[in-house]
């Protein structure tokens, strides 16, 4: 940005700036309503709403507002609308607004095109083309609110068979222990986002509301910062390519390590935090200098291979003693399946693959939309090879990336998943309006920034309490369609693909699911 | 593809290996005649070929002459044969276009590659089951429909008193007979669907629904299982397979993992005790049959009863003397037992086990408590 400010000044005045003629959104303020009160322009981070001292007048820059309605939420007199700006291109079905405002930034800045959130494509969602079975007459349904419903799920690798010896009267007990393994009491984790690229007390919510859930939270790569230690009974951390905050304390406190090798949201690149989001804290964090940029690269530089990967996964478990499951997560790309396959071989305990509609906080929007393919595919290709490998057993598998409701989880468990990440449900919970602007760290619901003003928009109880709610209602809704199927226990449900029915698909999607078509 | 089906189960065993006469389960699952509608009835009987006790005897279904050749070419190839006949069966009136039924008499015939389902052993009843698993799935029209030593199924559509009229199954004397009578809902009549479903010795009839086949199903696969007989029952033939003989879990254990306890009991149970009921659903989650069910499950040893975990459907138990009895009804009981010395229903998920006393019988088998030393996987990989 600094570089771009200085060239713009030693060039001649006035190049027109195409993308600022044509806002998105547009600010329609009702003057009987408005009272002048200016919370809008304190609440807008952007800098949309501009007060005339002088004038004593409100105006807005429409071409400053992203659409995230927080100044309309906030309005005390609900004077505010966001609009759409009602103001069209001539139609064109292949040169859509969306393309052509997307030429008119790089003309003007000359950047890669920068997005958060993830793939807004409209791919077809397997989701919405699977529809769930019931008990009808042959088989009750079961209430969950009379009955036992199970949710309970074991993370980590399983043997094959069980040793069993005889312990008198009639009794037994195992010849030798399992591999550790992680209790999840419900099969929803929060999925890897980082000190950074969301605000500390997002991270004091999710880490209390796991806690209270008996599930897991993850750290995403920007370390661990010193107030949450004491959930580490319910962290993941992770160890990506940029490995910072890593240290041995940090790799000893959680049940898991992570080891991201690649995110739904940008498969094949790194991460950037830029330098003005390092502040005091998270240089203490992530152990970087205060407003230095933290680039995680593409690639581990110490993992080339497969063997390479290995020889982390082992690195990590000798460094943390054993304690310690290691999971790895990558996203799902054309041979997903193949891939992972040889990450369970090379011993990790979990594998998880995160979806083409995963979301992230930064990514290049050519990667966020076009990388990837759908989880759903590739979940069901990675439960059947491993399967068919035999190997399905040592370790688990956990699904992420554009889940957006309790019946996707409850899919992705029948398609073959042990449990899954979810993130963007989370923040949504925390009022996200899915503005995708993330990536500016200006967040005006105090979300996705680390701005000391923005973020007491969200104090660590609101985002502890929504988050919890949230999980709460979404393990019910699970248990009741769990009911409906005539199961009390998800591991029934795991890879049951018989509970699924295709409406739409072609063969060979519903050949790659491994399910029917309904009627069938 | 799978039925649902609510049906009539009856079984009754000997302790000391005496042999019973047919009769005696015609009468008591012919007691439960609601509970079946005509689309299937089939008997299991141990005991019955004492002359030809060593040799795996295997009934096999065919659609069509052409089938039956195709089995006995694959048999020359691959088993030693003792002897082989047809099932004896009479015209019976409202059975109309049986199929062929025949049963050989084979021992293993290794040759080449013998590691066909297990590594590590030269196992003869694995190289059996694969072997079934291949005539099931490989040949067109034919069925093994029982494969297990002194053992037999008697299987097929028609109302328990019409397949017992056919298969003249008051001709036969078992130590442990089961029986069944079925009400499938939603597949047509078909023979290869009717109970007892079997792999080797291994017997089930089953009453209920199986809400967790496709995952029994995948999981089975995995361990080279194949489901080809368009029923939920034949999975738990399988499971047993694999958790009793093939992993030599205890008998009980493997009822932990068919029908385990919720997780409420198992937090409060002692600590021994939960490690090992955390270990099962842990490991064997994908065993667990979910839904109602009570299946009634016999070997060349031993009957056992089984329900669900919140016993969904019913199943009764009592004793006379060296006799045990299960059945879906008491009224069934009674009819072949008037005067029984205890009955009682097992309560959910507490598997009755019967086996007969040690050396009641040749080739007995036990898995009751399983002998200390054999006890735990024979061929158990742990990954890492």
């Amino acid at each position: 940005m600094g570089e771009k400010e200085k060239a713009k000044s030693t060039r001649k005045k006035k190049v027109p700036q195409w993308a600022k003629f044509f806002p998105d959104f547009i600010i329609e303020r009702d003057s009987e309503k408005c009272i002048n009160c200016r919370i809008c322009v304190k609440e807008c981070s952007y800098g949309a709403h501009i007060w005339n001292a002088k004038k004593k007048e409100l105006s807005e820059d429409h071409t400053k507002c992203v659409g995230c309605h927080r100044c309309e939420a906030m309005c005390p007199t609900r004077a505010i609308v966001i609009r759409r700006n009602p103001s069209d291109f001539r139609e064109h079905a292949v040169w859509t607004p969306w393309f052509i405002k997307n030429v008119y930034k790089q003309a003007d800045q000359g950047g890669v095109l920068l997005t958060s959130t993830g793939c807004t494509i409209p791919f077809r969602s397997y989701f919405d083309h699977l529809v769930l079975d019931a008990c009808q007459v042959t088989n009750p349904p079961i209430d969950p609110l009379r009955e036992p419903m199970e949710l309970r799920t074991y993370l980590g690798p399983k043997p094959d068979a069980l040793e069993v010896e005889a312990a008198g009267e009639g009794r037994f007990r195992l010849k030798r222990p399992l591999p550790r393994q992680i209790k999840l009491e419900v099969p929803i984790m929060f999925a890897a986002m980082s000190y950074g690229a969301i605000s500390l007390h997002v991270h004091q919510g999710l880490a209390r509301a796991a806690r209270d859930l008996g599930t897991l939270y993850n750290t995403g790569e920007g370390g661990l910062h010193a107030s949450l230690y004491e959930f580490g009974g319910n962290t993941i951390v992770q160890c990506a390519s940029g490995r910072f905050g890593l240290h041995v304390d940090y790799l000893k406190a959680g049940v898991a390590i992570e080891i991201k090798i690649g995110q739904g949201a940008k498969p094949g690149i790194g991460g950037h935090l830029p330098g003005e989001k390092v502040t005091e804290e998270i240089s203490k964090t992530r152990m970087i200098p205060v407003g230095s940029d933290a680039i995680s690269p593409a690639p581990h530089h110490d993992i080339y291979s497969i063997e390479d990967l290995r020889g982390l996964i082992f690195a990590l478990k000798e460094a943390t003693e054993y304690q310690k499951l290691v999971f790895v997560k990558i996203a799902a790309v054309h041979n997903v399946a193949a891939i992972a396959s040889g990450i369970v071989r090379a011993g990790a305990d979990a594998v998880v693959i995160d979806g083409l509609k995963g979301g992230t906080g930064a990514a290049p929007t050519m990667f966020r939309d076009y990388i990837g393919i759908p989880i759903e595919l590739a979940v069901a290709a990675v439960d059947q090879r491993l399967r068919e490998e035999g190997i399905r057993n040592w370790a688990s598998v956990i699904a992420s990336g554009g889940i957006r409701c309790s019946a996707d989880v409850i899919k992705l468990i029948a398609l073959g998943a042990d449990a899954v990440y979810i993130g963007t449900p989370a923040l949504i919970a925390c009022g996200c309006t899915m503005c995708q602007h993330c990536f500016t760290g200006k967040c005006p619901w105090g979300i996705a920034t680390n701005h000391p003003e923005l973020i007491k928009r969200l104090p660590p109880e609101v985002a502890y309490e929504k988050i919890y709610n949230l999980v709460h209602g979404w393990a019910h809704e699970m248990k009741e369609m769990l009911g409906a199927m005539g199961l009390n226990s998800i591991e029934s449900l795991r890879g049951n693909r018989d509970k699924l029915r295709a409406v739409g698909l072609t063969e060979t999607e519903m050949k790659i699911l491994g399910v029917k078509h309904a009627g069938e | 593809m799978k039925d649902i089906s609510g049906c009539g189960l009856s079984g009754v065993i000997h302790r000391k290996g005496e042999l019973i006469p047919g009769e005696v389960i015609i009468k008591s699952i012919c007691c439960q005649e609601e509970r079946g509608n005509g689309l299937g009835a089939g008997f299991a009987a141990y005991g019955i070929y004492p002359d030809l006790a060593d040799y795996y005897a295997l009934h096999v279904m065919a659609d069509h002459r052409k089938a039956l050749e195709d089995v006995e070419e694959l048999l020359a190839h691959r088993t030693y044969m003792a002897h082989e006949e047809p099932i004896p069966t009479r015209r019976t009136p409202g059975i109309e276009d049986p199929p062929l039924f025949k049963r050989y008499f084979v021992k293993p015939k290794y040759e080449g590659e013998t590691r066909q389902l297990c590594e590590g052993t030269e196992d003869e009843d694995d190289y059996m089951v694969s072997l079934v698993m291949e005539i099931n799935t490989r040949i067109e029209g034919a069925y093994v429909i029982s494969s297990g030593k002194n053992m037999g199924a008697f299987k097929g559509v028609g109302f328990p008193h019409q397949i017992a009229e056919f298969f003249r199954i008051e001709e036969y004397q078992a130590y442990i007979w089961t029986a069944h009578n079925r009400f499938p809902t939603n597949t047509p009549g078909w023979w290869g669907g009717a109970h007892p479903f079997t792999i080797l010795d291994w017997s089930i009839v089953h009453n209920g629904e199986i809400s967790s086949y496709g995952t029994n199903r995948r999981y089975l696969e995995m361990f080279g299982y194949h489901c080809t007989l368009l029923t939920d029952t034949e999975v738990v033939a399988y499971l047993l397979d694999l958790l009793i003989r093939r992993h030599r879990l205890p008998i009980e254990v493997a009822c932990m993992a068919l029908a385990p306890p919720f997780w409420q009991e198992i937090d409060r149970m002692p600590q021994e005790e939960r490690e090992l009921a955390t270990a099962v659903r842990t490991v064997y989650g994908a065993a667990m049959l979910n839904g109602p069910f009570a299946i009634l499950f016999a070997y060349n040893g031993g009957l056992v009863g089984l329900n669900d975990r919140v016993k969904l459907r019913p199943l009764v138990a009592a004793e006379k003397g060296d006799m045990v009895y299960m059945a879906s009804e008491e009224a069934a009981i009674r009819a072949i037992c008037p005067d029984p010395d205890r009955v009682w229903a097992p309560k959910a998920g507490e598997p009755v086990i019967v086996e007969l006393e040690p050396g009641s019988i040749p080739n007995q088998r036990s898995y009751l408590r399983g002998p200390g030393e054999k006890t735990g996987a024979a061929v158990c990989r742990y990954p890492g």
